[in-house]
């Protein structure tokens, strides 16, 4: 069986069936690792808006102020 | 509160003790991240292209082959991330790097993920050659036992409220497991051997030739990148989540007061 | 007597009081060698076959629920840390509670095994090899799931997370155990190549696991 110009010989479902689950895992490590960063600075703007910041954060803005 | 105060300005240490500070390791990831990210797509696009494309089928088992190079990098891979785990674990333990419990946690998922990347794309490759899916080989069954074991940390870590003391916990259980993978793999070898399958099946030839070989490589170092790129990130991310983690506290500490 | 016979003492007398002391483990036993026949089927030949490998699994499932109590019960009550302030090595203690563990709740099993071995119609050179390996093997199933035990010395419940931690790491035991018993019975390898690595990983187990246990406990807190 031929895919994408590469013939895949008797086994093509196998071959292809690896590739997807890589890519389904290998996706999911990636989509893991930025949806936990978005979610991490959403939380730490949302607490800096509701005046919690750590002790260096504060004392830099304070002494801006 | 005690506040420490010098009038001299320390000078910031350096090498792996200067990115203990986790402002700095955060400044760091910010600045090297998307080369990293550029650089693993780059390689794995390569990789890919002359793994599908430019090599040439084994002349036993044809295009499937092709598989070999999601398997091998994988589970060099799946061993890696153990390696990683024991090294931060030595930090968390004899040095006190404060960054190595971050490592350690981080590098974990990654792993396990790889680990069971490496088992399912086994027995994908397994059921047109061997005619089953699963096979009680030496190797399948060393990495099924290496799967388990990434299991029960990510478990460890979960079940400790305080992360200080899972991270300690952690690094013990991680290095009694790095002295036993090399056991449990001697050990699966001799069980292995005793019960030879009927028929064993050798890659093509005595040697990889070096248009299967070079390729293999490329992925492995695809593979490699893309695990330092996702850790680095996921320790990133870890920071962040141990900052929240200590603002909301301080949060119920001033709601406790009042 | 001296501080580390007395805590052997203790540990011994608290076994056998609690729980049902050494004859729980036994009876676990017991019941999983019952239960098999009823999941594989009677087939005696069958039964013979495998019976070693059912033997050495139910010593291995009894040996850990007896375990994961082991620290724990000490945490509870606050002996934990008076141990951890005795002047001798953690380490010391640790293989002394081993060793208690080992005789009440190990050395029965070691016992029971041939017994079990008539239900499971295990010829008389099988049934002395599996009791042999499980001599030898039954301390290092011990001083591994210490290793476990420790970890998980102050969670509430810790008992599965235990065998989820240390059955990857009794794995080579339990291979060595019924490899040995195997070839005593039929195999073309003699008896004492997997019995002497069967013994070494024990050995090691002990110089090893000792160690773990009490970096694990130092770091409880």
């Amino acid at each position: 069986m031929t895919f994408l110009g590469i013939d895949l010989g008797n086994h093509a479902g196998f071959i292809i069936a690896s590739y997807a689950v890589a890519a389904v895992i290998v996706g999911g490590l990636i989509a893991w690792v930025m949806a936990d960063y978005r979610t991490q600075r959403r939380k730490l703007v949302d607490l800096d808006r509701r005046g919690l910041r750590r002790r260096s954060a504060s004392a830099r803005s304070e002494g801006q102020s | 509160m005690l506040e420490t105060t010098s009038s001299l300005p320390k000078a910031a240490p350096s090498g792996l003790r200067g990115l203990a500070n986790p402002t700095r390791f955060l400044a760091l990831v910010d600045a090297t991240l998307p080369w990293l990210i550029g650089i693993t797509a780059l390689v794995f696009a390569f990789g890919l292209a002359q793994a599908l494309f430019v090599a040439p089928e084994d002349y036993q088992q044809g295009a499937t082959v092709k598989i070999m190079y999601l398997h091998v990098p994988s589970a060099w891979l799946s061993m890696m991330g153990w390696t990683v785990m024991s090294i931060a674990a030595l930090g968390t333990l004899v040095w006190r790097h404060p960054l190595a419990d971050v490592a350690a946690k981080t590098a974990a998922p990654i792993g396990a993920a790889l680990t069971f990347l490496c088992l399912v794309t086994g027995s994908l490759w397994g059921r047109p050659m061997w005619g089953t899916y699963w096979v009680w080989d030496a190797r399948l069954t060393s990495v099924l036992v290496l799967f388990l074991m990434y299991l029960g940390v990510i478990a460890l870590w979960h079940s400790v409220e305080d992360q200080a003391r899972a991270a300690r916990a952690a690094a013990v259980l991680t290095l009694v497991g790095a002295v036993n993978l090399p056991i449990i793999k001697f050990s699966v070898d001799w069980w292995n051997t005793l019960h030879q399958p009927a028929s064993v099946f050798r890659m093509g030839g005595p040697t990889i030739a070096p248009s299967i070989l070079i390729p293999l490589l490329i992925m492995a170092v695809a593979f490699t990148l893309l695990f330092f790129t996702l850790h680095l990130a996921a320790m990133r991310n870890e920071i962040l989540r141990r900052r929240v983690r200590s603002l909301l506290m301080q949060q119920a500490e001033a709601a406790q007061r009042d | 007597m001296t501080g580390l016979g007395a805590l052997l003492l203790r540990d011994i007398r608290l076994a056998l009081r609690l729980g049902g002391g050494g004859w729980i483990g036994v009876l676990f036993f017991l019941i999983i060698i019952t239960l098999i026949p009823f999941a594989v089927g009677p087939d005696l030949a069958l039964l013979r076959r495998l019976g070693p490998a059912f033997l050495w699994i139910g010593a291995l499932l009894a040996s850990l629920l007896t375990l994961d109590r082991l620290f724990a019960a000490d945490h509870d009550d606050g002996s934990l840390d008076i141990i951890l302030m005795a002047p001798a090595p953690l380490e010391i203690v640790i293989v002394i509670k081993a060793l208690a563990h080992f005789l009440v709740n190990g050395l029965p099993l070691v016992v029971a095994a041939p017994v079990l071995g008539l239900l499971l119609n295990i010829e008389p050179p099988g049934m002395a090899a599996v009791t042999l390996t499980l001599m030898v093997g039954t301390p290092a199933l011990t001083l591994i799931g210490l290793v476990g035990a420790a970890l998980a010395v102050t969670l509430r419940r810790g008992g599965i997370l235990v065998a989820v931690l240390i059955l990857p790491l009794t794995i080579p035991v339990l291979i060595f155990g019924v490899t040995a018993s195997n070839a005593a019975m039929s195999g073309p390898v003699p008896f004492g190549t997997p019995f002497t690595i069967l013994c070494a990983l024990s050995l090691a187990s002990l110089a090893i696991g000792p160690f773990a246990a009490a970096a694990a406990l130092r770091n409880r807190e």
